[in-house]
C-alpha cells in the first residue's frame, strides 16, 4: 500500500511531493524553533550563565563552580530544598491516597456520583493564588478556623500554621492537596473504569473481600495511571511558586521558601543571576535525569507508527 | 569624547525647544499606604500642572517587589520613565552598565551641590563624575512609636532604651495589651534588627561591622548582645504578625491594640492621616538609645536613558522639580520626611518632626545606613540570616553569629 | 448496552450490608465538606461587612448580605495607588487569553498532525525536546526569555505574553493533537494521500472536522491554564497588561490599616469565576483535558 501510494506520486506528480514535503517542513518550522531555540539554547544559555559572575545584567566573567559553592552554603536554598523535599513527598503521597480512596468509594454504585465528582474536582479549576489567599484568610490566627473551634469550647485547640514556622509548610500543604487531589480521584476513577469487570467475579467466585481485591488485584493494575498521576504531580511540585507567593511570601521567616522562588527573587530584586542561574540548573538536573530517560524511551526511540 | 557629548547635548537641547512634544512619564514607587499615597499624589498633581507631560502612576505594594519590577523592566528593554529606590547601592549596577540619564546638566544649572544637605544624601547618586539619581527625602529608621493612652493606663513609663521595653514590656502584656506591634515582612525584620543594632551599640562600631566589613565585630560580645535583645523581643509580639504590612502595624498603635512600634519617621504620616496630635496621642522616641543616632537614608528617584529626547526632556523636568522648595515643602509635610534642602519652610512640623530635626544638626548623631555600603546581594543575605533568626527561635546566637561573620567576611 | 456498562461505575457489587454503605456515604459526604468548605467561606466572607467579620465568625451566615465587597472589588479596590478595582486584570485576563488559546491550539494542531502524518528526519527528536519543555521548570528559561523578547522588542507587551503563553503551551497542545491523530486511522490519510491531497488540504478538509471534540478538550485546558497564570503574567505582560491574577494578589497586599477581607474574598471569587464557569459547564471534557496531556495514547 505504502509502496504504491509513493511510486504513483512519484510517477504521476514528481512535482507535488517535493512542494508536500517542503509544506510540511514549514508547518513544523514553529515547533522546531520553539523546541531548539527555547528549550536547548534557552536552557542551555541559563546553564552557561550559572558559570559567569553575572549579575542584574548577563556577563562572561568566568568563576567556574563558585556560583555553585556559594548556593550550597547558602541556609536559605538548602532550606528551600529541604521544604521542597518535605513538600513534595507529602504533596505526592497524600493526593495519591485520597484520590484513590475517593475514587474507590465513588466507584461503589453511589448515587450523587456526578455530583460529588464534581465537587471533588472545582478547586483544580481554581488558580493557585486563589487557592493561597482563600487557605491564608481561613488560617488567619484571630478569626479563622482556629477561633472559631476555640468559641466552640475547645479552647486549647490550635490551627494557625502559617505564623509559626514549625507548621506553615503544612498549611501550604493543606492548600496544595485541597486544590489537586481531585485530579487524582479523576485520573484514578477513569483507570478504575477501565479494568475488566471479569476481575470482580473471578475474585468473587474465590471469596477474596473486596478490600484484598483492590489493594492486591486493582491497585498493581492501575500502575500507568499512578505513574501519570505521580509525573503531573511531581511537574507542579518543582514549579511550585505562585501558591507559596500568595498564601506565605515564604514566611515567617524562610519557612516556606521553595527553589522556584529563590530563583526568580535572584534574578530580580537581589540582582545575582549567576547564582539565581546555578539554583535553576540544580531544578533541572532532577528534571533532566528523570524525566529525560522516559521521554527518549517513549516518544524519541520508537520510529514506527 | 566630552566635545561629542556637549554636541549631543547642544544638538538635543535645539531639537527640544524647536519642537516640544508631551511626554508620559511613567514612576514606579512603592508608596501605597494611605499617608505615603498622599504625598505621592502632590508630586503627581504638581508635575501635571507644569505642562503637557504627563505622571503615569505605577504604585507596588513593599519595596521589594517595586524594585524588582523596576529591575525586570529595564532588563527587559521596557524601562520606566522613573523608579524609586533608597538612597544605597541599590542601583549601582544600573548607573555601571549605562543605564540611567545623566542629570548633570540639571544639577549643575540647578547648583544641586550647593544646596541638598546633608551632602552625604547626595553620595550614591554620583558615580564617576554624573549625577544619575535624585534623593527626595530623608528618612531616619530609628523610632519608637507608642500610644500615650496605653503606657498611662498600665501605669508605666515609656521606655527610651532597649533594656527599659525589656523591663515595662512584660507588665504591658500582662495589663492585656501587644507589647511591640509588628508586621512579620523581611524587611521589617530587619529593620527592627538594624535599629536594635545601633541603638544597642555606637557608630564606631557600626561603621567596623558595616563599612569596613571586620568580621571580628561581626562576631564581637557587642553582636552577641545585639541578636540577644533582637530575639528577646520576639515574645512581645502578637501570632498574627507573619506577613502583615507596617501600616497595619501601625494601625494597631494608633488604636491601642499594641503599645508600640518600631518604624522609621514615615510613621508619622499614618498617625496624621488617622487625626492624631504629636505628643499627646501618640509619642515618638528616637533610638531608643542612651544617645539616638539616625541613618541619614532617604528615598531617591532614578530616570532610565531613553532614545527618547522628548522622554528624556520630560525626566529632566521631573527632577528638576523634585527638588524645587515648594515641591520639597509640600511633598515632605504630607509624608512626614525631611526635605533633603534646608532652605525650605517648615511651617507645619509637629513635636516629633522638630526632634527628628534637632538630632540632625548633630553631626555625632547621624550615621550612614548599612545599605550604603553592602551591595543588595549581601543585604538580602543578611535579611534572610536575620529574618531566619527571628522566626526561629531554636537557632541559637552562636550559629547566627557565625553565619553573620562569614556573611560579612565575604561582602564587597 | 455495552456502552453504558463502560462509563458507570465498574466496581464490585455492592453488598447489602448497611453498615459498609454508611460508611462510603459517611467517607464522601465528610471529603465533599472539605472541598467546599473553602468556597464557602470566601462566599460567606465576601457578603459580609468588616464589623460582621470582626465578630470572628468564619462560618456564620451574613446578617444583612450585601454586595457591596463585590462592587468594591470590581471597580473601587486599590492595587497600589490606582483604584479602579480588578475590573482591568479581568479584561486584561481576556485580551491575554483568547489570542493565547486560538494560536496555541492552531499551532499545536499543525504540530501533533504533521509529527502523526508527516514524519520527518529528526522529527522524532524534535518531539522529544519539546517534551522536555512541558517538565522544565519556567525558572530556568525565564531569563533568557526576557533578554530574547528584549531583543525584539516585545518585553512588556500584550504580544509578547501572547507569544510566551503559546511557548509554553506547545509541548501540551502538540502532545494532545499528536496522540488523538495517530488514533486516527491510518486508512483516512493515505486514501487522501492517493486521491493527491496535499498537506494543508489534508489538515484543513479532513483531519480539522475530525478534531473538534479533542480541540474542545485543548480549549478548556489552555483557557484555565493561561487564565489561572501567574508567574509569566508577572513577568512578561508589563504595566498595562498585567493578567486578573497579578492584580488580585497586589489588591490583597495593598492595606491601609487593616485588611478588608470581604473586598479580598471577593476578589478572589471574581477571579475565580471563569475557570470555575468553565469546569462546571464542560464537565467530562474538563477531566479528558487535564488526563489528555499526560496519558500516552
Amino acid at each position: 500500500m505504502e509502496e504504491t501510494m509513493v511510486t504513483s506520486a512519484k510517477v504521476s506528480k514528481p512535482r507535488r511531493t517535493k512542494r508536500v514535503q517542503i509544506s510540511s517542513l514549514l508547518a513544523s518550522a514553529p515547533m522546531a524553533i520553539v523546541a531548539i531555540g527555547v528549550f536547548v539554547v534557552c536552557v542551555g544559555y541559563s546553564v552557561v550563565l550559572s558559570f559567569t559572575k553575572s549579575r542584574l545584567f548577563p556577563n562572561f566573567n568566568w568563576v567556574g563552580l563558585d556560583q555553585y559553592e556559594r548556593l550550597w552554603g547558602t541556609s536559605r536554598w538548602i532550606v528551600s530544598v529541604e521544604n521542597l523535599f518535605l513538600y513534595g513527598v507529602l504533596f505526592i503521597a497524600l493526593c495519591l491516597v485520597s484520590g484513590f480512596f475517593m475514587a474507590v468509594f465513588l466507584d461503589q454504585k453511589v448515587r450523587f456520583e456526578s455530583g460529588f465528582r464534581t465537587l471533588f474536582l472545582y478547586p483544580y479549576a481554581m488558580s493557585l493564588v486563589v487557592t493561597g489567599l482563600v487557605w491564608q484568610w481561613m488560617m488567619e490566627p484571630s478569626l479563622g478556623l482556629q477561633n472559631v473551634v476555640q468559641r466552640m469550647g475547645w479552647e486549647s485547640f490550635e490551627f494557625a500554621p502559617l505564623v509559626d514556622p514549625q507548621y506553615a509548610i503544612y498549611g501550604v500543604l493543606i492548600a496544595a492537596v485541597w486544590q489537586s487531589s481531585g485530579l487524582v480521584m479523576a485520573l484514578m476513577l477513569a483507570g478504575l473504569r477501565g479494568i475488566d469487570g471479569e476481575i470482580w467475579k473471578a475474585a468473587r467466585v474465590d471469596g477474596i473481600p473486596t478490600w484484598k481485591t483492590y489493594f492486591f488485584i486493582v491497585l498493581p493494575m492501575m500502575r500507568p495511571v499512578m505513574i501519570t498521576s505521580v509525573v503531573l504531580l511531581a511537574v507542579g511540585v518543582v514549579r511550585v511558586y505562585d501558591l507559596i507567593v500568595a498564601q506565605t511570601g515564604g514566611g515567617p521567616g524562610m519557612s516556606t521558601e521553595m527553589p522556584a522562588k529563590f530563583v526568580i527573587d535572584h534574578i530580580t530584586a537581589r540582582g545575582n543571576v549567576g547564582l539565581g542561574m546555578a539554583a535553576a540548573t540544580m531544578m533541572l538536573l532532577p528534571v533532566l535525569l528523570v524525566i529525560g530517560p522516559w521521554i527518549y524511551r517513549e516518544y524519541v526511540r520508537p520510529t514506527k507508527h | 569624547m566630552m566635545g561629542k557629548k556637549l554636541f549631543a547635548a547642544t544638538i538635543g537641547a535645539g531639537f527640544m525647544s524647536a519642537s516640544v512634544q508631551a511626554a508620559d512619564v511613567e514612576v514606579i514607587h512603592w508608596w501605597t499606604s494611605g499617608g505615603e499615597q498622599k504625598a505621592v499624589t502632590v508630586l503627581a498633581e504638581e508635575y501635571n500642572k507644569l505642562g503637557n507631560d504627563k505622571w503615569v502612576d505605577t504604585a507596588v505594594a513593599l519595596g521589594e517587589n517595586a524594585r524588582s519590577l523596576t529591575m525586570q523592566r529595564i532588563l527587559g528593554g521596557d524601562a520606566p520613565g522613573a523608579a524609586q529606590f533608597n538612597t544605597s547601592r541599590q542601583f549601582e549596577e544600573l548607573i555601571e552598565e549605562g543605564l540611567l540619564l545623566d542629570l548633570t546638566p540639571v544639577a549643575e544649572k540647578e547648583g544641586w551641590k550647593n544646596f541638598i544637605r546633608p551632602s552625604s544624601i547626595l553620595n550614591p547618586c554620583m558615580k564617576d563624575g554624573g549625577i544619575y539619581c535624585v534623593p527626595v527625602n530623608i528618612h531616619s529608621n530609628q523610632w519608637l512609636w507608642t500610644n500615650k493612652k496605653v503606657f498611662a493606663d498600665v501605669g508605666v513609663k515609656e521606655p527610651h532604651t532597649w533594656e527599659e521595653f525589656l523591663t515595662v514590656a512584660p507588665k504591658i502584656q500582662a495589663a492585656g495589651y501587644i507589647p511591640l506591634a509588628f508586621g512579620g515582612q523581611g524587611w521589617q525584620e530587619r529593620h527592627v534588627f538594624d535599629v536594635v543594632m545601633i541603638g544597642m551599640t555606637d557608630e564606631k562600631f557600626w561603621n567596623s561591622v558595616w563599612k569596613d566589613k571586620d568580621p571580628k565585630a561581626a562576631s564581637s560580645d557587642k553582636m552577641r548582645k545585639v541578636f540577644e535583645t533582637f530575639g528577646a523581643l520576639r515574645q512581645f509580639t502578637d501570632a498574627g504578625a507573619p506577613g502583615r504590612n507596617w501600616n497595619d502595624a501601625t494601625n494597631m498603635v494608633i488604636t491601642g491594640k499594641a503599645a508600640a512600634q518600631v518604624m522609621g519617621d514615615w510613621a508619622r504620616g499614618e498617625f496624621a492621616a488617622a487625626g492624631k496630635v504629636a505628643e499627646v496621642d501618640y509619642g515618638c522616641i528616637p533610638g531608643p538609645a542612651k544617645r539616638p543616632s539616625l541613618t541619614l537614608g532617604g528615598d531617591a528617584f532614578i530616570f532610565p536613558k531613553s532614545s527618547d529626547k522628548n522622554l528624556e526632556a520630560a525626566q529632566m523636568k521631573l527632577a528638576s522639580m523634585m527638588l524645587s522648595p515648594t515641591i520639597q515643602a509640600k511633598f515632605n509635610n504630607t509624608k512626614g520626611s525631611l526635605p533633603v534642602r534646608a532652605d525650605v519652610d517648615l511651617d507645619v512640623a509637629d513635636a516629633c518632626m522638630k526632634k527628628g530635626l534637632a538630632l540632625l544638626d548633630d553631626p555625632k548623631a547621624t550615621i550612614t545606613p548599612a545599605n550604603n555600603y553592602i551591595t543588595e546581594d549581601t543585604n538580602g543575605q543578611v535579611q534572610d540570616l536575620v529574618s531566619t533568626f527571628w522566626n526561629e527561635p531554636s537557632m541559637s546566637v552562636d550559629t547566627a553569629l557565625s553565619i553573620f561573620k562569614g556573611i560579612i567576611e565575604d561582602a564587597e | 448496552m455495552e456502552q453504558i456498562q463502560l462509563t458507570g461505575p465498574h466496581g464490585p457489587k455492592p453488598k447489602k450490608t448497611t453498615v459498609s454503605r454508611l460508611g462510603v456515604y459517611a467517607f464522601l459526604f465528610s471529603a465533599a465538606v472539605f472541598f467546599c468548605i473553602p468556597l464557602y467561606v470566601m462566599l460567606i466572607t465576601s457578603l459580609k461587612g468588616m464589623p460582621e467579620i470582626r465578630l470572628g465568625e468564619l462560618f456564620s451566615l451574613p446578617g444583612d448580605p450585601s454586595f457591596a465587597a463585590w462592587v468594591k472589588a470590581w471597580g473601587e479596590a486599590c492595587s497600589g495607588v490606582e483604584c479602579n478595582g480588578i475590573q482591568t486584570g479581568f479584561w486584561n485576563s481576556v485580551k491575554i487569553t483568547i489570542p493565547s488559546v486560538a494560536i496555541s491550539i492552531i499551532l499545536g494542531s499543525i504540530n501533533g498532525y504533521a509529527l502523526s502524518f508527516w514524519r520527518f528526519k529528526g522529527s522524532n527528536l524534535l518531539f522529544g525536546l519539546l517534551l522536555f519543555g512541558a517538565f522544565v521548570p519556567f525558572q530556568v528559561v525565564i531569563f533568557p526569555l526576557i533578554i530574547f523578547l528584549r531583543e525584539v522588542g516585545l518585553y512588556g507587551s500584550l504580544t509578547g505574553i501572547i507569544l510566551i503563553h503559546t511557548i509554553f503551551g506547545m509541548p501540551i497542545m502538540t502532545l494532545l493533537f499528536r496522540n488523538y491523530f495517530s488514533s486516527l486511522p491510518d486508512e483516512l490519510f493515505k486514501a487522501a494521500r492517493v486521491d493527491g491531497a496535499n498537506f494543508w488540504q489534508i489538515f484543513f478538509q479532513i483531519m480539522m472536522p475530525l478534531s473538534i471534540p479533542v480541540t474542545v478538550v485543548a480549549v478548556i485546558l489552555q483557557t484555565t491554564g493561561i487564565w489561572n497564570d501567574y508567574l509569566l503574567g508577572l513577568i512578561f505582560a508589563g504595566r498595562e497588561n498585567l493578567p486578573m491574577t497579578v492584580q488580585l494578589n497586589n489588591i490583597v497586599a495593598t492595606t491601609f490599616g487593616v485588611r478588608e477581607y470581604n473586598v479580598n474574598m471577593a476578589a478572589t471569587i471574581l477571579t475565580a469565576l471563569v475557570p470555575l464557569a468553565i469546569y462546571l459547564l464542560s464537565g467530562k471534557y474538563f477531566v479528558r483535558g487535564i488526563a489528555a496531556g499526560a496519558v500516552k495514547g
